[in-house]
């Protein structure tokens, strides 16, 4: 099995939001929650650069360690997955998470967040493949289909990749080795305790 | 009329060409590679408990952080920290109790029950008392359980029902805050007149509260040190407990965003782990360490000798105010 990472290369990344969009259109997902999102870094100034952002599956991943009712897992692809069933909405992971990945449906008053929500990677969740609960619930589940995330794969100058771990890398390191440039693979570092050596 | 149109506009256009070259020029030079920003040097800049944020076109300003390394701190801390302390705080404080039932036993009243009884608590102040106290088991259980409760729990009854446990618990702890809030501060004002610090207190502290001598009874008004310490705690715990949990209960009024929350669920879980020892120690000399204690927050009447005993300037300012109100102030037929 393929240990499957997100990379996005900001000095391709032109702030279209095609990923955003394509995710909420994909999964049909809600006002308020943001599975994906781009932040622009040093907007406005030279070496401004914009970085897309969703859970980054982390190895090790800390919404899983810190969830009081254990609802996280990860698959055999290393996709870190939660079930709805057992989420309580407490918030712990959306404390935890350095990226910023789970949200919330509600405003979340008197405690009232409701299940929480994040990118499934296009995996869906732990409900039977193509199921209508499982699409209602977690989103289109393109990884059983044998196809990759959205986001990814309509990204308009291939900045963010998706797929395996050591593939997309190489990918990486050769477009930087080439133009002469990168400004890293964002949030390796945290998520997987390693970065693209180049 | 229509020349000097055309030469005016190509005296700007020349004007404004001329004034954009440099720029252009600069824009030629301009490298990239030099210039980008670098994840690495991010966030080897980053200072403690700052985050790698940006701007974004969502219409919500927190999602333009981007990295926030203190989540990692928090991880820990929830993980590896507060189990500890935990553990140790309440295990220790358990563990101290017992060790003091073993030694010192059940604390008798001494010169045995009278059968005569004085009031203690009027149902206003017991109605304070268990309408905190019901609160605070229900919330101390739930805040345990969404603690620890994974790893002491969680393996007896499988993911689901604990999950739904967990989840009414939560859905308790939420609710109950109000209460529970409510309840301390009825506490507070009812019995805050007599919880004001004196001389009297250090020597019954100097004397260890007769604790652990038997027989050995300090003086003692309504309240003696030990129970004002109680009440203070109660009291400032209650409140901080409050306060902490209030921006839990309403995450998006937190000052600081997700930092401000982080410290918030920090201080309340420490706290609460020291407020549930002291609330321990609290039940177990109200109950099962002391004969007659319980009666004053069950009945609100104490027995006469329990009450001289451990409270005798109390007693004789109550008997004091009892001979004070005139006697046969109604004529006997």
């Amino acid at each position: 099995m393929a240990r499957v990472k997100f990379l996005c290369d900001a000095d391709r990344c032109i702030e279209c939001n095609a990923c955003v969009t394509a995710c909420k259109n994909e999964h049909e997902v809600p006002w308020g929650i943001n599975r994906r999102r781009v932040v622009t870094i040093n907007d406005g100034k030279p070496g401004e650069r914009s970085v897309s952002m969703a859970c980054m599956h982390c190895t090790d991943a800390p919404c899983a360690a810190v969830c009081p009712v254990s609802c996280f897992y990860t698959t055999a692809d290393a996709v870190v997955l939660h079930s709805k069933d057992l989420c309580i909405g407490c918030g712990y992971c959306f404390y935890a998470c350095p990226f910023g990945a789970p949200q919330y449906p509600k405003v979340g008053n008197f405690g009232s967040r409701g299940k929480m929500d994040k990118c499934t990677y296009c995996a869906g969740g732990p409900e039977e493949d193509f199921s209508t609960i499982e699409y209602e619930k977690y989103g289109r589940n393109r990884l059983a289909e044998g196809k990759l995330p959205l986001c990814a794969e309509m990204c308009s100058t291939k900045s963010l990749l998706a797929g395996d771990g050591e593939m997309i890398a190489t990918i990486y390191k050769e477009r930087v080795m080439k133009r002469g440039y990168g400004s890293g693979a964002w949030g390796w570092k945290t998520a997987y305790k390693e970065t693209v050596a180049i | 009329m229509k020349a000097q149109l055309k030469t005016l506009v190509a005296a700007l256009a020349i004007l404004f060409a001329s004034a954009m070259l440099p720029a252009a020029a600069q824009y030629n030079n301009f490298n990239p590679t030099k210039e980008a920003v670098q994840e690495d040097k991010l966030l080897q800049q980053l200072k403690e408990g700052d985050r790698l944020s940006g701007r974004i076109t969502i219409p919500d300003p927190k999602a333009a952080s981007l990295i926030q390394p203190q989540g990692q701190s928090w991880r820990d801390f929830h993980q590896n920290k507060l189990p500890t302390i935990g553990g140790v705080v309440l295990l220790g404080m358990l563990g101290a109790l017992v060790l003091f039932f073993l030694v010192r036993g059940r604390i008798k009243v001494e010169h045995g029950f009278s059968g005569k009884t004085i009031t203690r608590f009027a149902s206003i102040d017991r109605f304070a008392h268990w309408i905190t106290a019901g609160c605070f088991i229900i919330l101390a259980l739930s805040g345990l359980n969404v603690s620890f409760g994974r790893m002491v729990i969680l393996p007896f009854f499988g993911a689901e029902t604990f999950a739904m446990i967990s989840g009414y618990g939560k859905l308790a702890h939420n609710y109950l805050a109000f209460p529970f809030m409510a309840g301390v501060a009825l506490m507070f004002l009812l019995w805050v007149k007599d919880n004001i610090p004196n001389k009297l207190d250090l020597e019954w502290l100097k004397q260890g509260g007769g604790l652990f001598v038997k027989g050995k009874h300090p003086a003692a008004g309504r309240f003696n040190a030990g129970q004002k310490g109680v009440f203070w705690i109660v009291i400032s715990g209650g409140a901080v407990m409050s306060v902490s949990g209030w921006f839990l209960l309403f995450p998006y009024q937190a000052p600081d965003g997700i930092a401000g929350l982080q410290l918030m669920t920090t201080v309340h879980a420490v706290l609460a782990v020291g407020f549930v020892a002291a609330m321990l120690a609290h039940a177990y000399i109200g109950s099962v360490g002391m004969e007659g204690a319980f009666d004053a927050m069950g009945t609100g009447e104490v027995d006469v000798n329990w009450a001289k005993e451990h409270h005798a300037l109390w007693v004789a300012e109550e008997e004091a105010k009892a001979r004070s109100v005139p006697r046969n102030s109604v004529p006997a037929e």
